[in-house]
């Protein structure tokens, strides 16, 4: 309704300001018919527009006017000079009364009916006094209605004139110049500077325009889905770029819905949790420094991060692992990801898993950034930054290869030195890794991905914090700082484009060109993970213990329909696979994956879908399928379980969330799989290794063992009652061990030291594999 | 105007543009490199307060950039964007009447691909080219 309202008063005003010469044409010569029809043209509208807002006193009086001028087209009545004074004096009243209602205040009091009945034939004398008191206060206009093109011309002549400043400056400071030059030079520097501020405001618009349709929207949605929602607006005389408020728009209302079909609960639900019957969502805007800051928050249950956490590995979105290292600050964050919702249920208004994401691109494409504060059964809080306007940003100019490139501030995290305390950088492979306050980021060093032929120091570099706008996390180093600068940034040809690392360019006052880096496409580039590549880097590589810790499961339904949990730590990832991937082969069922066929478990005939998901479960060594119907969640499983009566896949059960499920038991599943042919595989003897923490015995005796036909297993992976042989290091803690079990002692120094021992040198490969193979056989005849 | 070509060299090779894309000709000093452009884009320069993509016109043909790089460009508006394409020399602005024929021999790939004709001029046979197809760069790098 606001809307139409002041697009009917810069019209009638408009209208008005064109009509003025018109009138007076009219006033010298009532006969003349064009004006006459342009007259009851501008009435005829201003009534009809009228009628509709509901604005009584100028439909009367253009009523009245329109009545009187159809006479007058019609030859009903002939034009004198009262008459004509008369209607001008109606056009003028309908002028006061729309700046009046532009301004908000009341409609002046004054006696329209005079008006009115001075146009009656009757009636001239006595209205006489009356047209003169309206015909003084025509208002003056203050404002004029200008075509966007033009503000946009005018915006870009002015980015251009504050360039062409910046390279006069640069002129000016290579030639010794005259006080009375450098007084000159500056005056024009402030004007400039006071132009681009003026032009910039002329494209500002009050944040209201896109406030004002929330009520409405919010009282539909609400509606539809039976809840009560009351709605705080807070802040709508802000002003930011009238582009940016188009490109906020559809975000913003995305996330009002959200929030009332996910945050706010049904009004029985809040009883229950003591809540108000009607939610409370709030949207407000402020202005801090040169961005806009908008909050929409709500009191509603917030999002269930186990769930979506539980969503996003199910879904693939993040590996296991990283989901376990995840900080509870980055889980809601998760719903940022593209597919992913917790709604179980897809509604009209949301819960397509389409939204967030795509919130969160069109908030980081305009240069801006978007968090979430989320308050489990309590409520959410997003908040939205954007620059004022899009043309200027505020950049950090850092050198590469005696090269400067700018990179927007907004994507900048921190900003330290390579030597700095909090740091630690390591080599991985080819790759390097920054530690910065125990958190770990793909480091990059920009020369690199540029493949610039500079030479990179070994320190006294400096690390940029980076976070991309599709959510990975990393690192950039360069050579040096130079400077906070707000930049007027301008598009990129397509060939520069073509590179996928550059998102503008600029001219600073160095003269020289220079290009905004684009954030996220150095990270597609140097091939940093999209998902939340940090966490899964935090798990030390080289660590093994971290395997066997934490009881972090991932709980599935499999193809019985059965729940199931199964370690986190053996499971490398979900995947789903095209069904006609599945064959039976070699007497079991088997999936191709990246050209190998890999056993599939879990399932025993074909499937009847077209794809199936399944787990990929690795062990270090061999990778097996297990086939499952769906993930339910990531939970932390009782670490007391049931045991199984039998040895099997299943170890046994435990109860979740009130409801049993069962726990695979990974080492049975590989047991029997690490041969091409199980059966052979069963025959084989079971090796344990007693000290499942030395690393020597997991990466170096294991193999060999393997490789001698053996099956291996760890002290605590299976029942030292099954072995047929089993390996200790003598400097181990001795054991409480089965007597008719045959134990091999290794010793890591050399023979002389142990004459007399029957223990085996570790790298007297043919003393151990006799040793192995004569009491195998002793036992098993 | 659509008769008026400047003549300019790529390559050593004279060649004729016609002067409706041409804005200016200007003199480049220094360029800011690309890191990652294809090979034909020599860099960014700043003209009159504008920043120009700079193409190499050698490298654009697919042939080899002289040892010393040209310092002279042309400079020209495709879709918005400001090319500078430099060039080896330029010899003349010129008002050629006729009509261009088509090229009647093969051409090596990269100059084939930016011909539009001959034009006759006192005698002399000049290669009309395409300067946006030669910002376009080899085909090799736009597939």
């Amino acid at each position: 309704m606001d809307d139409l309202l002041s697009e009917f008063i810069a019209e009638t005003r408009d209208t008005l300001e064109a009509l003025s010469g018109e009138v007076i044409a009219w006033e010298a010569d009532p006969h003349d018919r064009g004006r006459l029809d342009s007259i009851f043209r501008f009435v005829h509208t201003v009534k009809g527009s009228c009628g509709f807002l509901d604005l009584p006193r100028f439909e009367r009086l253009s009523h009245a006017a329109e009545d009187v001028l159809s006479d007058l087209r019609a030859n009903r009545r002939q034009p004198d000079t009262a008459l004509v004074s008369a209607v001008l004096a109606i056009i003028d009243r309908i002028g006061e009364l729309t700046e009046a209602l532009d301004a908000g205040e009341p409609l002046p009091d004054s006696d329209d009916n005079l008006l009115i009945a001075a146009l009656s034939e009757e009636g001239k004398p006595a209205a006489a006094s009356a047209l003169h008191a309206a015909m003084a206060k025509r208002a003056p206009t203050r404002s004029i209605r200008v075509p966007l093109d033009l503000l946009d011309q005018m915006m870009s002549g002015v980015s251009d004139m504050v360039l062409a400043r910046n390279e006069l400056s640069r002129q000016l400071r290579g030639v010794a110049i005259d006080p009375g030059i450098e007084g000159a030079f500056d005056r024009l520097s402030n004007c400039v500077a006071e132009m681009r501020d003026a032009i910039s405001r002329t494209r500002m618009q009050r944040i209201d325009k896109l406030f004002s349709a929330l009520p409405r929207t919010v009282r539909d949605i609400a509606t539809e889905l039976g809840k009560a929602v009351t709605l705080e607006i807070e802040g709508a005389d802000v002003e930011l770029d009238r582009e940016m408020i188009e490109l906020i728009r559809d975000p913003l209302v995305h996330m009002v819905r959200n929030a009332i079909d996910h945050g706010i609960e049904a009004p029985d639900e809040r009883a229950r949790r003591g809540k108000p019957a009607a939610g409370r969502l709030s949207v407000s805007a402020r202005q801090s420094g040169n961005q806009i800051v908008i909050e929409v928050s709500d009191d509603g249950r917030g999002i269930d991060e186990d769930k979506l956490l539980g969503r996003a590995v199910g879904s693939g979105i993040i590996s296991m692992q990283a989901a376990d290292a995840l900080p509870p600050s980055a889980r809601a964050a998760l719903i940022f990801n593209p597919g992913l919702t917790t709604s179980d249920h897809v509604s009209a208004i949301s819960g397509r898993g389409v939204g967030m994401d795509v919130v969160k691109s069109n908030i980081e494409r305009i240069g801006g950034a978007i968090e979430i504060d989320n308050r489990p059964r309590l409520g959410l809080r997003l908040t939205i930054r954007v620059p004022l306007t899009l043309t200027i940003i505020a950049a950090l100019t850092v050198t590469a290869g005696e090269q400067n490139f700018a990179i927007p501030r907004s994507a900048i995290d921190e900003i330290m030195h390579d030597g700095s305390e909090a740091l630690r950088i390591e080599n991985v492979g080819d790759a390097r890794i920054a530690t910065i306050r125990g958190r770990a980021l793909p480091l990059l060093d920009l020369e690199t991905v540029l493949e610039m032929e500079a030479p990179i120091a070994d320190q006294g570099r400096t690390l940029v914090v980076l976070r991309a706008a599709n959510g990975s996390r990393y690192a950039l180093g360069v050579a040096t700082v130079q400077d906070h600068e707000e930049l007027v940034i301008k598009p990129v040809s397509p060939a520069v484009m073509a590179t996928g690392v550059y998102a503008g360019e600029t001219l600073p006052d160095s003269g020289m060109p220079m290009l905004l880096l684009d954030i996220g496409g150095i990270a597609d580039r140097a091939g940093v993970d999209t998902d939340t590549a940090a966490p899964a880097l935090a798990i030390p590589a080289n660590d093994t213990e971290e395997i066997e810790e934490g009881a972090s499961t991932l709980l599935f339904q499999d193809f019985r329909g059965v729940r199931c949990g199964i370690r986190l730590s053996v499971i490398e990832r979900l995947e789903e696979v095209p069904a006609d991937r599945v064959s039976h082969s070699a007497g079991q069922l088997r999936v191709a994956i990246d050209d190998r066929l890999l056993p599939l478990l879990g399932i025993d005939r074909m499937p009847g879908t077209k794809s199936m998901k399944i787990l990929r479960l690795t062990d270090g060594t061999t990778e097996l399928a297990y086939a499952i119907q769906e993930v339910i969640d990531i939970v932390s499983f009782p670490i007391v379980i049931e045991q199984a009566g039998a040895p099997g896949p299943v170890a046994g059960a435990a109860l979740v969330d009130g409801e049993p499920a069962e726990l695979l038991d990974p080492h049975w599943l590989f047991a029997n799989q690490t041969s091409v042919a199980p059966l052979v595989a069963r025959q084989a003897p079971l090796c344990l290794l007693l000290d499942s923490n030395d690393r020597w015995m997991r990466e170096i005796l294991r193999p060999l063992v393997e490789s001698a036909g053996y099956r291996v297993a760890f002290a605590g992976e299976a029942e030292s009652m099954e072995a047929d042989v089993m390996i200790a290091s003598t400097n181990a803690q001795p054991l409480p061990l089965p007597e008719n079990t045959p134990l091999i002692r290794l010793r890591a120094d050399r023979p002389i030291s142990h004459v007399g021992d029957d223990s085996i040198y570790r790298y007297d490969r043919p003393g151990l594999l006799a040793a192995l193979q004569t009491r195998v056989s002793a036992r098993r005849a | 105007m659509e008769k008026l070509y400047l003549v300019a060299t790529i390559a050593g090779q004279p060649v004729a543009i016609p002067a409706a894309v041409v804005d200016s000709v200007v003199d480049i000093a220094r360029l800011s490199p690309v890191p990652l452009a294809a090979p034909h884009i020599a860099g960014l320069a700043a003209v009159r307060s504008r920043v120009l993509t700079i193409v190499c016109g050698e490298r654009a043909l697919g042939l080899k950039a002289s040892a010393r790089r040209p310092t002279r460009a042309v400079v020209m508006d495709v879709d918005g964007h400001r090319y500078g394409l430099l060039v080896g020399a330029i010899e003349d602005a010129r008002i050629i009447e006729d009509d261009p024929h088509p090229v009647p021999m093969r051409l090596a790939a990269g100059w084939a691909r930016v011909a539009v004709g001959l034009l006759d001029f006192e005698g002399e046979s000049l290669l009309l080219i395409d300067p946006v197809r030669l910002i376009s760069g080899p085909l090799e790098i736009a597939a």
